[in-house]
């Protein structure tokens, strides 16, 4: 086993009412940012784990993501590579 | 009859509920322990609004895996009685015992007021003794109340008469400026496949008393009575 670090992007599901990112982008026109077109706001999870390679290890968050760190009805998920920690 | 009211970390309406039940049905009540695994002999499981967990992640989402939730999904897969109040609802979305997800409201602002809501179906066993289209006044009180889900699954729910509540103004209309938080198709409370499991953002249990300034939830309480007494 080794460890491993994942990082995790989680968005707000592409279509759906992004409230969030819709008051940052418009805070952003205010500043004069008026190129702006779209924001979304999400989380950025680390995973720190104990694994036998970096291709189970991703595999693990994935499953990690499907059953909890992300909601399948509202959210989309992005991982990165897995690195040794 | 007995109900059993889970008591998780951060929950903070499991006395509303309590008092909704013991003084106001005069049924017994009991508080379950996020950590317990028995549910006591409860007939109708009720979970309770607050904060569970403190919404860390999302709203519901880590409360689903308390290990009383083991025992609370299987009585609602025996068809047992389940009612999810607000975080209840949260959590039960969370846990799979109903369609859909409850996002941030869409003003971003935490809601804290007396709404309307519609009886959109009263053959159910928590709205039987209401009439369908009567209009109810409760109490939200939440940040995270947006309902959402899928297309296919909105239109399933609104086929099958599943969607329980509907937020609408004074003449009972359905319109943008009675949705306190960006629900779609208004939608403010729905029930399972099975009809067991009920999931709502409104409070009734803080509509049971003139005192509270409504009692219109007390016959949510009451339907549950009748229909699982008889």
């Amino acid at each position: 086993m080794a460890k491993f670090r994942i990082a995790v992007h989680i968005t707000p599901r592409k279509g759906l009412l992004d409230p969030q990112g819709n008051a940052v982008r418009d805070a952003l026109h205010t500043l004069g940012f008026t190129a702006v077109k779209g924001v979304h706001v999400g989380r950025y999870i680390i995973v720190e784990t104990d694994a036998y390679d970096a291709l189970t290890a991703e595999d693990t968050v994935t499953e990690m993501c499907a059953k909890l760190l992300a909601n399948p009805v509202t959210e989309d998920f992005e991982i990165e590579s897995a690195v040794p920690a | 009859m007995k109900f059993g009211i889970v008591t998780f970390p951060g929950s903070n309406c499991d006395y509303d509920a309590y008092q909704a039940v013991t003084d106001i049905l005069g049924e017994e009540a009991t508080y379950l322990w996020h950590k317990d695994h028995d549910l006591q002999g409860s007939d109708v499981i009720i979970l309770p609004g607050g904060f569970s967990y403190g919404d860390y992640l999302r709203a519901g989402a880590i409360a689903r895996f308390s290990p009383i939730m083991r025992e609370v999904a299987a009585h609602a897969k025996a068809g047992g009685p389940v009612l999810g109040i607000c975080n209840g609802f949260q959590i039960a979305c969370e846990a799979g015992l109903l369609p859909g997800a409850l996002m941030r409201n869409s003003h971003l602002q935490f809601v804290s007021a007396e709404v309307r809501v519609r009886i959109e179906n009263s053959d159910t066993m928590f709205t039987n003794l209401y009439d369908r289209g009567e209009i109810l006044r409760i109490p939200v009180a939440h940040g995270d109340g947006r309902y959402v889900a899928p297309p296919d699954v909105l239109e399933e729910l609104e086929a099958e008469g599943r969607v329980v509540f509907r937020y609408v103004d004074a003449n009972g209309n359905i319109t943008a400026y009675a949705n306190p938080n960006g629900s779609e198709r208004n939608i403010a409370g729905i029930i399972s496949e099975g009809g067991n499991v009920l999931g709502l953002m409104p409070h009734p249990e803080r509509a049971c008393s003139p005192l509270l300034g409504s009692s219109d939830g007390v016959r949510l309480f009451e339907s549950i009575l009748a229909r699982v007494a008889a």
